[in-house]
């Protein structure tokens, strides 16, 4: 699914594009607890993943450059620092906020057929 | 006998640096991924890297990490100066600890960190003194995948 359609879907707005305009995502993950997002990118993490958060800090880029998350919507209609936007740029991931609730936002994705990040291979 | 080593450096890690931390695990991650390690050793590695790297800046005074690059493996190691554990088999329970209402805020804190770390890591040892410090080693073997 392209970040475009996401945002169609999410009524999301785009506050930071991806370097792949046509990045096609597959799957996502949900969580405000960071170390969380790590755990369960492993062992089968898929690159074209997209973390759906309520955390808007600086260390939400962080991980998902550690954890190849390719981009990061914010739900709850929370809007990142410009600082947190500043980092999205450098290490070329996009940023969506959607005023959706996370349970809502997770709901739409994945009845449009984005699966979960955690599943393992060949399945 | 140890293997020679290929490419060595060390970071240091400030206590309490919430602006920088992260970074030295960036760029760790991008040295690898520019030699051509392989993307899921990269990525292993990037998560023990970044989860110790945390565990420095919340919990220590200030540490240092120590990346060796050899033909057949990776390893890498921290030690901090700081608080020390007290518990180590409570601190290794996924879901135990310690954090600050603070550090919860800021995502951290899940009681995940040292589980991810020993979870993503061949060889794993830690060390600690209460009152003095904590020392990881982490070994991830390249298995013949180093590009």
């Amino acid at each position: 699914m392209t970040l475009n359609k996401i945002k169609k879907f999410l009524n999301a707005q785009i506050l930071c594009k991806h370097r792949d305009h046509n990045c096609d995502i597959k799957y996502a993950k949900a969580s405000d607890l960071m170390s969380d997002v790590l755990a369960f990118s492993q062992p089968f993490s898929k690159p074209e993943a997209l973390l759906i958060t309520g955390l808007t800090n600086k260390h939400v880029i962080r991980t998902c450059e550690i954890a190849g998350v390719c981009a990061v919507v914010f739900v709850r209609g929370k809007n990142p620092s410009t600082e947190t936007i500043k980092l999205a740029k450098d290490c070329k991931i996009a940023i969506l906020t959607t005023k959706l609730k996370m349970f809502e936002a997770c709901g739409i994705l994945y009845s449009n057929g984005i699966k979960s990040s955690s599943i393992k291979k060949g399945k | 006998m140890q293997s020679k080593t290929v490419f060595q450096q060390k970071y240091k890690i400030k206590g309490g640096d919430f602006v920088n931390a992260g970074e030295s695990s960036c760029k760790i991650r991008n040295i690898l991924k520019e030699i051509g390690i392989d993307a899921d050793i990269v990525r292993r590695l990037a998560i023990v890297a970044y989860e110790a790297e945390m565990n420095v800046v919340l919990y220590a005074k200030h540490g240092i990490m120590y990346l060796f690059i050899y033909p057949d493996k990776i390893l890498l190691k921290i030690e901090d100066k700081g608080q020390g554990i007290k518990n180590i088999n409570l601190a290794m329970r996924p879901g135990y600890s310690t954090a600050t209402e603070e550090i919860r805020e800021m995502g951290f804190g899940a009681g995940m960190g040292l589980p991810n770390i020993k979870k993503n890591a061949d060889v794993f040892k830690i060390t600690s003194k209460v009152g003095k410090g904590t020392a990881l080693e982490i070994i991830i073997n390249l298995n013949g995948k180093n590009g």
